[in-house]
């Protein structure tokens, strides 16, 4: 017989290996070059001990880019969610034509990113953009806004993007996990004169309970990285109103050239991000339980 | 009455999924001057293609670009799926040690912030003279479309029956044999919607290709879109007319394979 052991040793080598030398190995290169003053430019690399994390500490535009980072999760994540439960209880009724709906809710979620929020850069224009058009056809508005150019308008286009791109993908799970709950409940539920409320109350939420804290996790921490939608819609302007953690980081290092301090950028967005999926990971666990 | 409401609820859902989508292609459609003109025109007055052509020949290689996206989305892909199904089998069937573990490992990394690994691997990149080449995107990602491989095969092989596989053992066929004759055919359909997962991530990614591969021919269609360059305003009607032609036959191929897709978007998440 074959010695498995063997076998599944090489059968994950391969894999393991690449994602030890991809992503686990550059995360600990970014923990050390966190600690070194590194230009690009002039190519000189100095040991600064703690120096780069004092210097944020103290950087106004590093807590502003914390606050955008976490306002535009809790935002668009927590309508996201509510929307998704709608569009996910929708499209588990019966009806003609439902495959087709479905089908079409993964055209949000297969469009990239950057054209996403190319279009809605697109769309907020101030002078020939859409929404000005309908704005002004229906009266709300009888000069153009510019969206884009002021702070909490910007903020706002950021998170309607992001939520008109991710909220399909939450849908879809939700009703993957609506689907896995048994109809005899419901039937039970309405003998026992549930009304419709009480039954999504005390049927659909607690059973959902584990799904929806899966894609609660699975959308926080991919909002947590966002950095296609605010590069292209807002360029993290008007000012740095929209600068997120992650663009902030590529703008350290690759417009301002400093590999040092941006990868101590890298390394507090990475500890946040651990830090947010460690408590989800204890909640999980708890309900579990 | 009741039926009445839930036909207008759907209209509104089905218009809001597709409208910004519908809108990108309208714009596309438009000459130059209706898309900079106020009022703005729902539709429009008539159809003009010539962006299409704009693409092509408005300066940057577009067409390089969309080879490019090609060769890396695909190269990618393809390791992936071979890597995946390799380790995918491993930990469904044989008993590796450590198996919550690995998964646990691949599940971490596929949440990863990206700019944490940003500033090494441009060094590394740099080092071994693979930045702006098709390689070095191809292998990061591998790398980051992994996780979600591994952790799908493994699910659609422990779904298959395991008789087959263990007469086949026993009458002497190798693992590696079992995996490429037997497992993979019967997984195809599986493994299939695992490398249209794949590729659609790599094709639609942004930041690395943004930062690895800067040269002026190796950009990929997702910075390539981006840089189209106006005289004195955004070249809206280009900007669409590409972003059409790089996402409809994408979409048309999601459509066409939905119910695969969507079992295999939501499988990690459930189970």
């Amino acid at each position: 017989m074959f010695n498995f052991r063997k076998y599944s040793f090489w059968f994950c080598f391969p894999s393991l290996l690449i994602i030890a030398g991809i992503a686990l190995y550059p995360v600990l290169h970014s923990f050390l070059l966190s600690f070194f003053k590194f230009n690009l430019h002039e190519n000189v690399i100095r040991f600064n001990g703690l120096g780069n994390y004092k210097d944020l500490l103290i950087d106004t535009r590093t807590r502003e880019a914390f606050y955008h980072t976490f306002l535009f999760t809790i935002s668009s994540v927590s309508i996201e969610l509510v929307l998704g439960l709608l569009l996910a209880l929708f499209l588990q009724r019966k009806f003609i034509g439902r495959g087709l709906t479905r089908a079409f809710s993964l055209v949000p979620w297969a469009v990239p990113t950057v054209v996403a929020a190319l279009l809605w850069r697109w769309i907020f224009n101030d002078r020939f953009g859409l929404l000005n058009e309908l704005l002004f056809r229906f009266e709300f508005i009888d000069t153009p806004v510019a969206f884009l150019s002021s702070s909490w308008l910007a903020r706002l286009s950021v998170i309607i993007a992001e939520v008109w791109k991710t909220t399909p993908f939450i849908a879809l799970l939700l009703l993957a996990g609506l689907e896995m709950i048994p109809q005899e409940l419901y039937e039970s539920g309405k003998i026992d004169g549930a009304n419709a409320w009480q039954r999504f109350s005390n049927i659909t939420l607690p059973l959902l309970k584990p799904v929806i804290l899966i894609s609660l996790l699975f959308r926080t921490m991919d909002a947590l990285r966002i950095f296609d939608t605010v590069y292209v819609l807002t360029g993290g302007g008007p000012g740095n109103a929209t600068e997120t953690l992650s663009l902030y980081t590529y703008k350290t290092m690759f417009s301002h050239l400093q590999i040092g301090l941006g990868s101590t950028l890298a390394v507090l967005t990475f500890l946040t991000v651990t830090f947010v999926s460690a408590i989800y990971l204890l909640i999980l666990k708890r309900s579990a339980n | 009455m009741k039926k009445v409401i839930f036909v207008l609820l759907l209209i509104l859902v089905i218009f809001l999924l597709l409208w910004p989508f519908a809108w990108q292609i309208i714009t596309s459609l438009k000459t130059p001057g209706e898309i900079s003109s106020f009022p703005v025109t729902l539709l429009p007055k008539r159809l003009y293609f010539e962006n299409y052509a704009k693409v092509f020949n408005s300066g940057p290689p577009f067409h390089l670009y969309i080879v490019n996206s090609c060769i890396i989305a695909g190269g990618a892909t393809l390791l992936c799926i071979v890597f995946g199904s390799l380790c995918g089998y491993a930990l469904a069937r044989l008993k590796v040690r450590g198996t919550n573990y690995i998964l646990a490992l691949f599940l971490g990394v596929a949440m990863f912030p990206q700019v944490a690994v940003l500033s090494p691997l441009f060094l590394i990149l740099r080092k071994i003279g693979l930045l702006n080449t098709h390689l070095g995107l191809m292998l990061v990602y591998t790398a980051f479309g992994l996780p979600l491989s591994v952790w799908l095969l493994m699910n659609f092989f422990k779904e298959l029956p395991n008789e087959i596989e263990e007469s086949a053992l026993i009458d002497g066929c190798s693992p590696l044999g079992v995996l490429y004759r037997i497992v993979l055919p019967l997984a195809g359909p599986g493994i299939f919607a695992c490398a249209i997962l794949v590729f659609i991530f790599c094709w639609n990614e942004f930041l690395f290709a943004l930062v690895f591969n800067t040269s002026m021919n190796m950009r990929t269609v997702t910075v390539g879109i981006t840089l189209f360059p106006g005289l004195y305003e955004i070249p809206w009607g280009t900007i669409f007319s590409a972003a059409t032609l790089v996402t409809l036959p994408l979409i048309l191929l999601i459509l066409i394979c939905q119910r695969r897709i969507i079992s295999g978007l939501t499988e990690g998440g459930i189970k």
